[in-house]
């Protein structure tokens, strides 16, 4: 734990260098907000997110956790026209790996497969439903346009207060520039059965910067399903995501949440995500990759009341040169809490995955019980991974561990299967998706594993 | 030395000549096999005859290639064969020619192989591993993605096939030969023989690390699988099995039709019954001193091995 602590010594920081402008400005976001009918407060916000880019230069390697995220080919100024790319007419909303794996399921069991979807196309919302019956309940669920407009003050407070809009660049352009996303708010002791959907889809090209609020209020129960979709394959043709999701889980409240990133393989994607459990609260989150160029994803839970529980599950696939970087934290701030972080990555081709988490344990959080494992298996002898786990702990009654492994899939392991009939390729998924099988325990939403399952199986190849 | 098809098993029904048309595999031929590991050979010329319904037991001191034998029938990529041949041959005089075929393949074609060492696969229930490899076994053409064996029939399958074997049902919902002890390796490596019923089994020492009453189970395991689905009148459709074993218990319930002793990576000599019952009370000297240049070729192997360890290799 001991190199971690340097971290939190900044180094003496020459005076920074003017930004480039990068068109992200002010006059775009006036052509963005024309004919909004935003409440001032949040118009405001984007303003100052502006006025903050303009001081800003894209993050840099010298930054602890931007270190291992290889920005160069990243050109901002190539995405601004995205921004007022105009709403594809007549097409067909893309459908989402996790909604048509619980619309099977549902139709199979005969139940309701939602309770509401939304879903938006380059930053336009194309769907936008809850069921009337949930609504009745006081459930509110729909894109932020709307929501902010119709029920503006409730959300006044919430909004922009568990991610920083202002930390780096792309924080503060997504604070700036967000559109299409989803806000759930949840009324105390009302327990919703069936999943959300939110689903963010982009052309080839296009433009994502969804903005995610989920609230639970006391004693409330959720689940929410988010997934990404679409882009394209390469350069200008690729994509960029530039999103943030907000989570409040309030006391006694209970949470079940996924979010699967499922881009094209030319999309650029930054998340910077953040829950926030209140006493008694648990949370089940559950990160899942399989798309995009790039991946920079900041995943913080604040364990901010006594008693709160978090329990995070990473299922990350990469291939090709696809490059996966994520930063968690888990940061205890209340006492009694625990949290449990398992992150599992299996790596083909040239492609490279990089975890770096912390536990941070505040003063006052004795009695936490925390733990954080990567694991990570490599399929081809290419392929990169970077496991860094950390701990800061400032209180003296504490159990916190770690661990992390990187294997590779075993020739013998594959011989073994082969005598038994299997090709080489079902072998190797067989031995893949057994690596996986101790994180697939622990989603207990069942589409959901076997979309992952299925979705990492189709991927592999004849392992190299 | 060659064995011939044509002895006559003595506790089992004769093998009668099949007039119909044939194209089932009768016999697993192996010819002037040589095998070589890391550029170092291991089998130095290996002719046997295993023909449906027979048992064989093969015997030999550590190191002198019998499970090399194992690995090089079922094609292991490490072990590279320079010269022979190894052929499954229908009644009809059909042969398919097994080394073109890849490890799968030849599972597929009726071949199979009981590992000393099986590994362990996390996360794979034995069951789903099973139910791949029977549905690929029994549909050799099957299509990777096409449906498995319907799960109903699958389990009931598996749950009749365990409790004859005295194997508890939770066995199937662990993961393949994960945090398993030996004896339940083995137990495991017995229920996938008794699941795939192929047509030519190899069980490289599925004795070892088993006590006295576990290799008497196992014993009389394999004999029931070995036997199971022949037909009585003929045996034309009982396994033929070759039994590496350095112990005489396995044998007790298959009683070997020929025994085969390999020294230096060739097999020296072959008998009957009694050969397994002599090398198990007295060992291999005898056969050291009858055959002097097999005895120089399996020093020459221990020393190289020794000075390749010597060397870190």
């Amino acid at each position: 734990m001991s190199d971690e602590h340097t971290m939190t010594t900044a180094a003496p920081k020459s005076p920074a260098p003017i930004p480039a402008p990068t068109g992200f400005d002010h006059l775009l976001l006036d052509r963005l907000l024309a004919g909004s009918s935003l409440p001032d407060w949040a118009v405001k916000l984007r303003r100052d997110a502006v006025d903050r880019l303009d001081t800003l230069s894209l993050p840099g390697r010298g930054e602890e956790n931007w270190m291992r995220t290889d920005l160069r080919m990243f050109q901002p100024r190539a995405w601004v026209s995205a921004a007022e790319r105009p709403a594809t007419s007549g097409g067909a909303i893309p459908s989402g790996l996790l909604e048509s794996a619980t619309q099977g399921a549902a139709a199979v069991a005969g139940t309701v497969a939602f309770g509401g979807r939304i879903a938006s196309l380059d930053g336009h919302v194309v769907r936008d439903e809850l069921d009337p019956a949930l609504a009745g309940q006081g459930i509110v669920f729909g894109a932020p346009e709307r929501i902010l407009a119709e029920h503006g003050e409730r959300f006044r407070s919430r909004w922009f207060s568990a991610v920083d809009g202002r930390a780096d660049w792309f924080a503060a352009m997504h604070a700036a520039f967000h559109r299409a996303g989803a806000v759930l708010w949840v009324p105390a002791g009302v327990k919703l059965t069936a999943p959300l959907h939110v689903l963010s889809a982009i052309t080839p090209g296009g433009l994502d910067t969804s903005h995610v609020l989920v609230v639970l209020e006391e004693g409330a129960e959720a689940t929410v399903l988010t997934e990404t979709v679409g882009g394209g394959e390469s350069g200008s043709d690729g994509g960029f995501h530039c999103g943030a999701t907000e989570i409040v889980v309030g006391r006694k409240a209970s949470l079940r949440m996924v979010n699967l990133q499922n881009w094209s393989r030319g999309v650029w994607h930054f998340a910077r995500q953040r829950a926030a459990v209140e006493a008694g609260g648990r949370l089940q989150w559950t990160l899942a990759a399989l798309g995009s160029r790039l991946s920079q994803v900041q995943q913080d839970v604040a364990l901010v009341g006594r008693g709160a529980d978090a329990q995070v599950n990473g299922v990350m696939f990469t291939e090709g040169r696809q490059q996966l970087v994520y930063n968690t934290l888990q940061h205890h701030m209340a006492p009694g809490c625990h949290s449990d972080l398992l992150y599992k990555g299996a790596l083909q081709d040239r492609s490279r995955l990089v975890w770096r988490g912390m536990i941070k344990v505040d003063k006052a959080a004795q009695k936490t019980d925390g733990y954080q494992r990567n694991d990570t298996l490599m399929l081809s002898r290419e392929a990169r991974s970077d496991s860094i786990p950390g701990l800061e702990i400032e209180a003296d009654d504490v159990r916190c561990t770690h661990g992390a492994t990187s294997g590779r899939v075993d020739e013998e392991q594959i011989f073994y299967a082969r005598a038994r009939g299997l090709t080489a390729d079902e072998a190797a998924r067989l031995v893949v998706a057994g690596f996986f099988q101790q994180v697939f325990d622990r989603i207990t939403i069942p589409p959901v594993r076997e979309a992952l399952s299925a979705a990492i199986g189709g991927r592999i190849r004849r392992v190299s | 030395m060659t064995q011939q098809p044509d002895h006559q098993p003595n506790h089992q029904p004769n093998h009668q000549p099949n007039h119909q048309p044939n194209h089932q595999p009768d016999q697993l031929v192996i010819r002037g096999l040589h095998v070589a590991v890391e550029g170092q050979e291991i089998l130095k010329g290996v002719d046997l005859t295993i023909g449906r319904g027979e048992i064989h037991a093969l015997m030999g001191p550590n190191g002198s290639g019998k499970s090399t034998l194992g690995y090089a029938i079922m094609g292991h990529p490490s072990y590279e064969v320079t010269a022979g041949t190894i052929e499954l041959v229908a009644a009809d005089g059909t042969r398919r020619d097994l080394l073109g075929m890849e490890p799968d393949e030849r599972a597929r074609a009726g071949v199979f192989l009981a590992f000393q060492r099986p590994m362990a696969i996390p996360g794979v229930r034995l069951a789903d591993f099973l139910r791949h490899a029977v549905t690929n076994v029994r549909n050799p053409e099957r299509k990777e993605g096409q449906e498995l064996m319907p799960m109903k029939e699958f389990r009931s399958e598996l749950k009749a096939k365990m409790s004859e074997l005295s194997i508890d049902s939770e066995f199937a919902r662990r993961y393949v030969n994960e945090g398993f002890s030996g004896g339940e390796m083995k137990r495991a490596e017995i229920l996938q023989l008794a699941m795939l019923q192929p047509r030519f089994a190899i069980l490289d020492e599925t004795d070892s690390g088993l006590d006295a009453d576990a290799v008497r189970l196992a014993s009389q395991s394999i004999a029931r699988i070995g036997g199971a689905g022949g037909d009585a009148a003929s045996g034309a459709n009982a396994m033929g099995i070759l039994i590496i074993t350095h112990h005489e218990q396995l044998l007790e319930h298959n009683v070997p039709h020929r025994t085969h002793v390999m020294l230096g990576g060739r097999i020296v000599e072959s008998g009957g019954a009694e050969l397994a019952a002599e090398l198990h009370k007295r060992g291999y000297e005898r056969i050291r001193a009858a055959y002097p240049d097999a005895a120089a070729a399996e020093r020459a192997m221990e020393e190289s091995t020794r000075n390749q360890e010597a060397a870190g290799v």
